[in-house]
């Protein structure tokens, strides 16, 4: 039967599996796996009581405060803002009310909604997932359909476990070989945004592949399809594979025993058919790639280390032009200057871009016999990986270096928990966002890897970390 | 179970109103409500609409920039470049600017989460070709105070020179937003449909 079906690609069979309706318009009702809460949803169960609704999947669902939680304190009552408390404190106590699972501050599984769920094993290839935030196309590492919903969506998921979608288009992004030593999947897609632009996926479910995607760890997929967003795609996907089972195997919540085996015959079906087709086709060289850096307020902004900050009147696009001179101003950057010439106030290395424990033992790698110049920051993505981290002694390197080895959260990217930067500080952070002001009023945002970060960190400037001696 | 009155909302039809020019590519919803203000409760987050492009650091207002200029105070409309509010899912950039008077924004293109919810509180989002919303922009900053009009049952857009463009909306849009009902309420309808998957798939 499978022989006679029409070759498929890895989104279009998640798809078909979970159409609960599907209207002549193109919009389909689609049955949602698993749906993931965090502490900015607040609101929506609000919203699920004043209607009179319940949370119809309790089972389905797991919750993770992160966007309000300081990083200096495990103590909720530490947030002295009542609006932030109330964030903060609610999430468990709709956990408990409604009867799903939460892993609270304090837990050592709470983390970054993004960390956590593929920690757990919740996350698992050829399910659906949602949650209300945009970086959630991280999940879509492990061959999953996962996308960002809106507050109104998330309290339509509580209420139903669906969620109305228009089929979107599909693009395969391809990376012909493996990248090289020192290169992140932060800058596979950075690159990847910097040559098809913050728009270039609007409409799309991108899918990663080709060799240099398969040579990328579990770790540097979840980086790159976190982005994904940032290019304008709703989803990124990258196909099951060895990769993707070793990294679920024995996590709390996958299957195990008889259930793994049948699951994992399950998945292993799931990779696009040989002569399925894209609306869209994109392919990048891997040793091409080199350590990138963004220069301007738009992730499409980003150039290799090597690069020099580019001059506006040089862009034959009107519209570009003159959001390129805005963000030059902003940056206070001038055209021509060498990235490697850019000196920087701080460092960030977290957020659910960069903070599993790849990502520490990188920065830790730079850091280790040397002395950052600069503010710096680690916030691990979860309890856990902090644990681990301390277990291989990373702690020790970080705080050895200068290092501030903080608690779990989302943090300095986006500062909703009031961690923020001052007006004109120039931030090296490992974050997905180089917009106005995410950081703060007036903060310079420069996104770079957690190895680049860590460069930065020691060297108060961008530093190419393939040229630092280890 | 009866759900309250949330599920139902003004109903959309047509809006003629003075329009905003943000002649800007890829406005992110930080820009449009930045992450320090989404505690709020959604009445004290009205007047935080684009706070750090729009104030200065003592808190007065930037002259220069467009929604500070007096001819604009009682706009309805926004028209922005391309890729407009992408980033963040927050569907507060969504209310604040619906809070702050507009009723529909016009650009060449969306972040598609804005997009969807904008639909979900009842602000219609028009996609027209880039050159139209580029001729509209420059209009808009000449002659500022124009009006435009977003007609929803025709999905036509009449510019401050007459000019009539027709704009594509799925129906399943147009519907919820002509009858003012939300998606909840449409998808209680198929609780049968939905009962019936989950069978189908435990079993």
């Amino acid at each position: 039967m499978a022989e006679a079906a029409k070759p498929a690609t890895l989104f279009e069979k998640i798809w078909r599996e979970h159409v609960v309706v599907d209207r002549p318009d193109g919009y389909a009702l689609l049955y949602i796996d698993r749906h993931l809460i965090h502490d900015g949803s607040f609101f929506a169960f609000q919203r699920l009581k004043n209607r009179n609704l319940k949370l119809r999947r309790p089972d389905l669902s797991f919750g993770t405060p992160d966007h309000y939680m300081p990083t200096d304190t495990r103590r909720k009552d530490d947030v002295k803002d009542p609006n932030s408390h109330r964030m903060v404190t609610g999430l468990a106590i709709n956990g408990t009310a409604s009867g799903f699972t939460v892993f609270d501050i304090g837990d050592r599984r709470n983390g970054i909604v993004h960390v956590v769920g593929p920690e757990q094993g919740i996350t698992l290839p050829g399910v659906t997932l949602v949650c209300g935030d945009s970086h959630t196309s991280t999940h879509g590492a492990l061959g999953c359909l996962a996308f960002g919903i809106g507050q109104s969506e998330v309290t339509h998921v509580m209420a139903t476990q669906t969620v109305w979608q228009k089929k979107p288009k599909t693009m395969r992004v391809t990376i012909d070989g493996a990248v090289g030593n020192g290169i992140n999947g932060k800058d596979v897609i950075l690159a990847i945004i910097a040559k098809i632009g913050a728009a270039g996926g609007t409409g799309y479910v991108i899918e990663y592949a080709g060799s240099g995607i398969r040579a990328l760890s579990m770790e540097s997929r979840l980086t790159l399809c976190n982005m994904s967003i940032e290019a304008g795609g709703r989803a990124g996907m990258i196909a099951p594979d060895d990769t993707t089972f070793a990294y679920l195997a024995g996590k709390p919540y996958a299957p195990k025993g008889a259930d793994w085996d049948k699951a994992l015959a399950r998945w292993k079906l799931l990779p696009t058919d040989a002569n399925a087709t894209f609306d869209r086709e994109e392919a990048l060289v891997g040793a091409d790639i080199a350590p990138m850096v963004t220069f301007g307020t738009s992730p499409e902004d980003a150039l290799p280390v090597t690069g020099v900050v580019p001059d506006p009147a040089a862009n034959a696009d009107i519209v570009k032009r003159a959001s390129l001179t805005r963000s030059l101003e902003y940056m206070g950057l001038k055209p021509g200057t060498p990235i490697t010439d850019i000196k920087i106030d701080r460092v960030f290395v977290g957020s659910c871009t960069n903070s599993r424990i790849e990502d520490l033992r990188a920065a830790a790698a730079v850091a280790k016999g040397r002395k950052v110049v600069v503010p710096s920051w680690i916030v691990p993505g979860s309890g856990i990986i902090k644990e681990q981290a301390e277990a291989e002694g990373l702690d020790k390197i970080f705080k050895a270096a200068g290092f501030e080895w903080r608690e779990t959260g989302c943090s300095m990217c986006l500062g909703t928990n009031g961690e923020i930067g001052r007006p004109q500080e120039r931030i090296a952070s490992t974050s997905n966002r180089n917009f106005v002001g995410r950081q703060g009023k007036g903060v310079r945002t420069h996104l770079v890897s957690p190895a680049m970060a860590a460069a930065a960190a020691v060297t108060g400037r961008f530093t190419d970390v393939r040229t630092l001696k280890s | 179970m009866t759900p309250k009155d949330e599920g139902r909302r003004r109903p959309f039809n047509k809006v003629t109103a003075v329009a905003v020019p943000i002649n800007q590519a890829n406005v992110d919803t930080d820009q449009i409500i930045p992450g320090r203000f989404l505690s709020l409760p959604r009445e004290e987050m009205v007047p935080h609409l684009f706070r750090d492009v729009r104030y200065n650091d003592n808190g007065t207002p930037k002259p220069e920039f467009v929604l500070n200029k007096p001819a604009y105070k009682d706009a309805g409309i926004i028209v922005a470049e391309r890729n407009f509010a992408c980033g963040s899912s927050r569907e507060m950039a969504v209310t604040v600017i619906q809070d702050n008077g507009f009723q529909s924004v016009i650009a060449p293109s969306f972040g598609d989460i804005f997009f969807s919810n904008c639909f979900q509180n009842g602000v219609l989002p028009v996609m027209l070709p880039e050159p139209r919303v580029d001729e509209l922009l420059r209009f808009l900053l000449e002659l500022p105070g124009a009006q435009i009009t977003v007609d929803l049952p025709s999905q036509t857009v009449t510019g401050p020179d007459g000019k009539v463009d027709k704009f594509e909306i799925d129906s399943f849009r147009k519907d919820c937003l002509l009858k003012g009902i939300d998606e909840i309420s449409m998808t209680l309808s198929y609780e049968a449909d939905i009962k019936a998957f989950e069978a189908r798939r435990s079993a």
